[in-house]
């Protein structure tokens, strides 16, 4: 079962957070078709958040496709199946962490790297937008 | 929608010192709501107020649908854990929950029963050795235990280190989910406000500076950043709340009240922190204590 988390310097509401930790499991298959998200009472017994906010986020994963909530049971993911799974994952993560080896080597501290990487990713994402 | 809390033109008054004026607040029921607000700025007098413990001294307040505390009924629908956790050091846990049983018609022993087990306390422990965080979890159950409608708590944090105070508004939150019952809570910590209300209330020079559900007032509130410039030359449309100044460029936040037409501003979100900061730096501005409507102060 996901373990929710909330950073509090992020910027980003608390309910996104929510639906971002779900959405990120779901992609690296950490949850899978079927899961059981836990209840909104485990959730702010955990984290210590208000229940509507973990309400909240339970409805735009339901709105977005992701989550089905069954009365009376609880909230399950749902992942329509996708051929861009855990098979495709494992190549991609090694590549990234030959690069990653290859930018220390160059001398690149943790923030010259995040840097490198937001920048090349938001010119990757202009490109394909345009 | 019901309402929890119905204030118009509040005021409570200390000999000549208003402590509390004009206070106007309606507040829906269903929700977790924070007040926040400097020293002295009236947080604890509202609260007071709205638990029947003080009497107004000008306006009138509605608490559930009628004055405060009015009967026995009405006594029996809200809770309230006053500052510095309120239990007697030399009962017992146990008797503490005797005594709940015994003042309240609608006790719920069984959830105290549990509360208590689930904390690990010993039930034959005098409340007078108990840890600081243990003392505010006791207190938290007897309010809890009553099931009221409404529960209001008075600074029930402040004392507390982080671990206890997580722990506080864990069992608060839990309590919130099961139970549906309505909140107001008064803190100095933004963060805590920002984890668990989900409506917000701001006191500065004991005046309500802003009241409104949380993401609202965040979509409502933006930065702008721009050229350095006087205030002739604000965006239109934009009540400017807080301004900063260097000599290149100017720092705003602002509620927009339109979309900001001149592009040369820079829009970013602002954070709960940095909009309950700009408002109470606002009320506790002498010549701003009376902000005419739509009037721009800087």
């Amino acid at each position: 079962m996901i373990e929710f988390y909330l950073d509090q310097k992020s910027g980003v509401t608390p309910y996104l957070q929510l639906v971002q930790q779900v959405r990120r499991a779901v992609k690296l298959g950490l949850l899978h078709d079927g899961d059981q998200l836990p209840t909104v009472k485990e959730v702010v017994g955990r984290i210590a958040i208000n229940p509507n906010t973990v309400s909240k986020a339970y409805r735009e994963l339901e709105y977005q496709g992701l989550a089905i909530a069954r009365t009376g049971v609880g909230t399950f993911v749902t992942v329509a199946p996708s051929e861009k799974s855990v098979a495709t994952l494992g190549p991609l993560r090694r590549d990234l962490q030959r690069w990653l080896v290859r930018a220390r080597e160059a001398g690149l501290d943790d923030e010259s790297i995040e840097a490198l990487f937001i920048e090349s990713f938001r010119d990757a994402s202009s490109i394909v937008a345009s | 929608m019901t309402v929890v809390l119905e204030a118009t033109d509040l005021g409570k008054r200390y000999r000549r010192k208003w402590a509390l004026s004009d206070c106007t607040l309606s507040i829906p029921e269903g929700h977790v709501v924070g007040i926040v607000g400097p020293n002295g700025s009236g947080k604890s007098t509202l609260l007071n107020l709205a638990a029947g413990l003080l009497a107004p001294s000008s306006g009138r307040l509605e608490v559930l649908g009628g004055p405060p505390a009015r009967d026995a009924t009405a006594l029996g629908r809200v809770g309230f854990v006053a500052q510095d956790p309120p239990v007697f050091s030399s009962l017992s846990v146990r008797d503490h929950l005797r005594v709940g049983a015994h003042l309240n018609p609608g006790w719920d022993s069984a959830l105290a029963e549990l509360r208590i087990d689930d904390l690990g306390l010993d039930p034959q422990q005098r409340a007078g050795r108990l840890s600081g965080g243990q003392r505010a979890q006791l207190a938290l159950t007897l309010a809890i235990a009553k099931r009221p409608e409404l529960l209001l708590l008075d600074e029930p944090v402040a004392s507390l280190d982080p671990l206890a105070r997580r722990e506080f508004l864990q069992i608060l939150m839990e309590a919130v989910a099961e139970q549906q019952v309505s909140i107001v809570l008064s803190s100095h910590l933004v963060s805590d406000i920002e984890r668990v209300c989900d409506y917000l209330i701001v006191l500065a020079g004991s005046r309500v500076q802003l009241a409104g559900d949380v993401e609202d007032l965040l979509s409502s509130h933006h930065r702008l950043i721009g050229a350095q410039c006087d205030p002739d030359d604000y965006p239109a449309n934009q009540t400017v709340i807080d301004s900063g100044h260097t000599d290149r460029q100017s720092s705003l936040i602002v509620r927009s009240d339109g979309p900001v037409l001149d592009e040369s501003w820079t829009i970013e979100p602002v954070s709960l922190e940095d909009l309950v900061l700009a408002y109470m730096a606002r009320g506790e501005r002498p010549s701003s204590r009376r902000p005419a409507a739509g009037e721009v102060v800087v």
